[in-house]
């Protein structure tokens, strides 16, 4: 008996490593790999014609923290996470909300809502070159009706960024809304009944029932929004290249222009390294909170 | 005005609706006008469809809708055949060093591909696949989101039903290609649908990867061709951007619902 269950956990093992190896090498040979060789890349300094690639320790790392621009693309990258992430949770809340009452022209209401999700991120770029322009653009068109000037609002540094973030926010609220709207649809029926029974107001039973309900969705909301701040940068290219002056460069497009426009790729790395880091300190907090969410289940 | 703060809601949500689609109006209405009426808003201006012909002529919109095409299928063929092996090992396989490995895997969420742009682009030239398609879609075939997705939805299946095909003498294989494959096609659509819809969207991979319009996907070939250095103009962008968003918008407005709920699955569990 013994010995057919020792077959039987040997055929397992090894039809799970069978089974796991596809996924074993792709990981390995885009993830897993890739990380490590960017980290190596990062300790050492950029090969040029003249010189061979050496061993540099941190400086890569030191020429960064001494670079404005570095520190620039930093803060911008901060300011758009901390308006992306709270203004577009918050939007994407009242349109779940809104989306879930009985309303009228809901089907209308709802598909506005989410159309912007699958368009690409370079499409919608494109449709708010038509309205940023200066001059012809829609939003000067509208400022003119009341007398406004002309406003250069991608092509002068105290807007860009704020363009560029409103684009993203306009982009993801919609996705988010999903999420909230499938946690809505798991409230029992029964809560409303009971503080209609006690006569509680809607606003009232929104915020003491509806709202703590969706808190574990508004974590996950939190996190892919974080992740989305990091991530989502195509529209830089159609809209302001990270100009003018660097005042709407972000991060990844900092690494991206750093390999592939300067060749720097030992910069390039040491950035990502960074990057990576910050991405795997929201990883270990989002996993001890979410445990802490299944304890609380 | 009791009235108007009763209706209020309604009309925030409509006010919100209607702003929230302006842009994707306003770029289709430019698209069938000149641009001079459609920078001066002439309402009676006459609709016209030479923007769709200026556009289509300045760039190789078939091979790129081409190229887009073949992208997408071969990843999501990718995509199902790892995750579906991946995720019923993790699922319904005992094996040491199981947990480690979904370790591993969880982590890969944050290991974005975007991230590692540098080092990614120097392995696909280094296997070879520079400036191809498969080279384009490799780094997401292993996505450890459908792995995870397709491990919790080969849990949910009954254990009777696998030993039932056990005693009637399947095979591993089979059991997973005639049980579990079936029984979890909800979450194989929800995934695909995720899956067309990010990668027919995908742009600055694709961006670093190609080099020629044979292996260009819509987004990089629709960049390039609105670059301002190309000097178009806003309408003719406008109605290249309408094309190139058109196969996803109709299919996403004709199965709206089955967009949404494919999106909820794939979100919640």
């Amino acid at each position: 008996m013994s010995r057919f269950v020792q077959i039987e956990r040997r055929r397992q093992a090894i039809y799970g490593w069978i089974l796991l190896s596809p996924a074993v090498v792709l990981l390995s040979t885009f993830a897993f790999y890739p990380s490590l060789a960017t980290f190596w890349s990062s300790i050492f300094s950029r090969q040029t014609r003249r010189r061979p690639s050496e061993f540099v320790g941190f400086e890569n790392y030191s020429d960064l923290f001494a670079d404005p621009t570095f520190w620039k693309v930093v803060t911008n990258n901060l300011i758009y996470a901390a308006a992306t992430i709270p203004i577009s949770i918050a939007i994407a809340l009242a349109m779940a909300l809104w989306a879930n009452s009985k309303i009228p022209a809901r089907g209308f209401i709802r598909t506005a809502y989410f159309t912007p999700t699958v368009l690409p991120m370079i499409a919608a770029a494109n449709l708010w070159l038509f309205f940023y322009t200066p001059g012809l653009g829609v939003l000067d068109q509208i400022g003119g009706l009341f007398g406004l000037p002309s406003v250069n609002w991608l092509g002068q540094p105290s807007t860009a960024l704020w363009a560029v973030i409103i684009v993203t926010i306009w982009k993801e609220a919609g996705f988010f809304m999903i999420f909230y709207l499938a946690a809505l649809q798991t409230i029992p029926e029964d809560l409303k009944e009971a503080s209609d029974i006690e006569g509680a107001s809607r606003w009232t039973y929104t915020r003491r029932i509806v709202l703590p309900l969706l808190m574990p969705t508004t974590l996950f909301i939190m996190v892919n929004a974080l992740i989305n701040s990091v991530k989502l940068i195509d529209h830089l290219f159609i809209l302001t290249k990270g100009g003018p002056n660097d005042a709407s460069k972000l991060i990844l497009y900092y690494i991206w222009e750093m390999a592939f426009a300067f060749f720097d790729a030992p910069h390039a790395a040491a950035m990502t390294i960074l990057v990576l880091l910050v991405l795997g300190i929201v990883a270990g907090v989002k996993f001890t909170v979410l445990d802490k969410r299944t304890h609380y289940q | 005005m009791s009235r108007i703060i009763q209706n209020i809601e309604p009309i925030g949500a409509i006010l919100l609706a209607i702003v929230w689609i302006s842009p994707l109006v306003f770029a289709f209405w430019a698209a069938f006008h000149s641009t001079s009426d459609a920078v001066n808003f002439n309402l009676t201006a006459s609709w016209t469809l030479d923007n769709f012909r200026t556009a289509w002529d300045g760039a190789p919109w078939m091979r790129y809708f081409l190229n887009t095409f073949a992208l997408v299928t071969i990843i999501l063929i990718g995509q199902f055949v790892v995750t579906t092996l991946a995720g019923f090992a993790f699922a319904q396989v005992r094996f040491p060093g199981r947990d480690l490995m979904f370790i591993l895997v969880l982590m890969q969420l944050f290991i974005l591909p975007e991230v590692l742009i540098v080092e990614n682009y120097a392995m696909v030239s280094r296997i070879g696949l520079f400036d191809t398609i498969l080279g384009v879609g490799m780094p997401y075939m292993a996505s450890a989101f459908g792995i995870f997705l397709m491990r919790q939805a080969f849990k949910g299946v009954p254990v009777e039903l696998h030993e039932a095909a056990r005693v009637e003498g399947c095979g591993w294989f089979g059991i997973l290609w005639r049980v579990y494959v079936p029984l979890a096609r909800p979450t194989y659509l929800a995934y695909a649908l995720v899956s067309v819809s990010t990668h027919w969207n995908n742009f600055l991979w694709p961006l670093i990867v190609t080099n020629s319009p044979d292996t260009r996907p819509l987004t990089v070939g629709l960049s390039i061709f609105g670059a301002p250095e190309n000097g178009v103009d806003i309408s003719v962008i406008s109605a290249a951007t309408m094309m190139s968003v058109a196969p996803l918008l109709l299919a996403f407005l004709i199965f709206q619902r089955q967009f949404v709920q494919a999106f909820l699955r794939a979100g919640i569990k």
